[in-house]
C-alpha cells in the first residue's frame, strides 16, 4: 500500500482511459454493498471487469474492490454498473437507512451489539 | 495502468458467502490522532486505503465534452472490517476531520449507522468542527478520548466534555486506541448509543 497524503491531484487521464470517458457512475452502489460474481471472466474482457470477477467470487464489498484495483470508488462504480447491466454479478445492498437522520431498528443494532461483544 | 497491481496483498481474507448485509461506522479526528490505529485494533484485515475523486462543489463541470474535470481532487481514506455474524458485515471508515474534508463525508458516509469522534486532548481544536457537523447531519455519535500516551495533564472525561461544549447526552469514554479490548469497547459504547435511541424512538411510534 502506498502511502499517501489525504488530499492529492488525482490523474484524470488514467481513470477516463478505464471508464472509457464516462464519468456518471451508479449511485445506487453504496460503499458496503456486497457484490458477488455470477461467471467467469471471459477471455477478450476488459482487465477490470474480469480483476473483479475474480475478486467477487465470494462476497466483496465496492469499498474493498476499490482498494484491491487501486481505483477511486467512482470509477469502480462505472465498472460495477457494466457488470451488472450484463448479469455478470450480483449486488447485496445494505439493509440500513440510506439517509444519515433515520436510525435503524432496534433489532438489528440488537445484532450489531451480540456481534461486537462476540468478537 | 500504473503499479496498482503490485500493491494487492499476497492474501486476502474472503467474506463468508452467507454475508449479505454491510453496515458503516465512522471515525473522524484531527491528523494523528489514532483514526487508523483504531480501524486496525479491531479490524479483521489489514486496513486498507482508497480513493474517492470529488469534483469540487460550485464549479461548473460540462460533463458532455468529454474532457477530464480539471477541478477533480482526489481524497484517500483508510477502512477495516468486522465480520459481527454469517449475516453482518460492519466496515469502519477513518475520516479525516477537518473542514476542508467535509465534502467527502457528506458523499461518502451518507447511511453509516453512526460515527466515533477520536480527541487527542492536545488538539481539541481539530474536533469542533467534526462535532458540529455531526449534529447539524442528526449523525448519532460518541466521543472517545485517546489516551494513547501519558500526558502530563490529564484532563477528566467532564473537563473535556465541557471544552468541547459537548451536551450531556452524548456519550464519552477513554480509550487507548492501539488496544483490540479498548477499541471494542468504543464501538460497543457507540451502538449501545444508537440502541437506545432507537429503542426510544420506536416508543414513541
Amino acid at each position: 500500500m502506498t502511502p499517501r497524503k489525504p488530499v492529492d491531484t488525482g490523474d484524470p487521464d488514467r481513470l477516463y482511459l478505464v471508464t472509457g470517458g464516462r464519468s456518471r457512475a451508479d449511485e445506487s452502489f453504496d460503499l458496503v454493498t456486497l457484490i458477488v460474481s455470477e461467471s467467469a471472466p471471459t477471455p477478450g474482457m476488459q482487465s477490470e471487469h474480469a480483476r473483479i470477477l475474480e475478486l467477487c467470487e465470494h462476497p466483496v464489498a465496492v469499498v474493498e474492490i476499490a482498494a484491491e484495483l487501486g481505483l477511486p470508488v467512482t470509477v469502480v462504480r462505472i465498472l460495477l454498473g457494466d457488470l451488472l447491466d450484463t448479469g455478470r454479478v450480483t449486488a447485496r445492498h445494505p439493509r440500513a437507512a440510506a439517509s444519515v437522520a433515520s436510525l435503524p431498528d432496534s433489532a438489528l443494532l440488537q445484532e450489531v451489539l451480540h456481534g461486537l461483544r462476540n468478537l | 495502468m500504473d503499479s496498482a497491481t503490485s500493491e494487492l496483498p499476497t492474501h486476502r481474507t474472503p467474506l463468508r458467502d452467507t454475508a449479505e448485509t454491510g453496515l458503516k461506522i465512522v471515525v473522524v479526528g484531527g491528523f494523528g490522532v489514532g483514526k487508523t490505529t483504531l480501524v486496525r485494533s479491531v479490524s479483521e484485515i489489514r486496513p486498507l486505503n482508497t480513493e474517492e475523486v470529488m469534483t469540487q462543489a460550485g464549479v461548473g463541470v460540462d460533463e458532455t465534452d468529454g474532457l477530464p474535470a480539471k477541478t477533480t481532487t482526489t481524497v484517500a481514506f483508510d477502512f477495516g472490517r468486522i465480520s459481527l455474524n454469517d449475516r453482518m458485515v460492519l466496515y469502519l471508515f477513518g475520516a479525516p476531520g477537518q473542514e476542508r474534508f467535509w465534502f467527502l463525508w457528506d458523499r461518502l458516509f451518507s447511511g453509516t449507522l453512526g460515527a466515533v469522534v477520536l480527541v487527542d486532548t492536545r488538539r481539541m481544536d481539530d474536533s469542533w468542527y467534526a462535532i458540529d457537523r455531526l449534529e447539524h447531519h442528526g449523525t448519532p455519535f460518541v466521543v472517545a478520548v485517546n489516551r494513547f500516551d501519558d500526558n502530563s495533564v490529564r484532563y477528566s472525561l467532564e473537563e473535556i466534555r465541557q471544552a468541547l461544549a459537548l451536551p450531556a447526552h452524548v456519550p464519552m469514554v477513554d480509550c487507548d486506541a492501539r488496544v483490540r479490548a479498548s477499541g471494542k469497547d468504543v464501538l460497543i459504547t457507540l451502538v449501545n448509543h444508537l440502541h437506545d435511541l432507537a429503542t426510544a424512538k420506536e416508543a414513541t411510534l
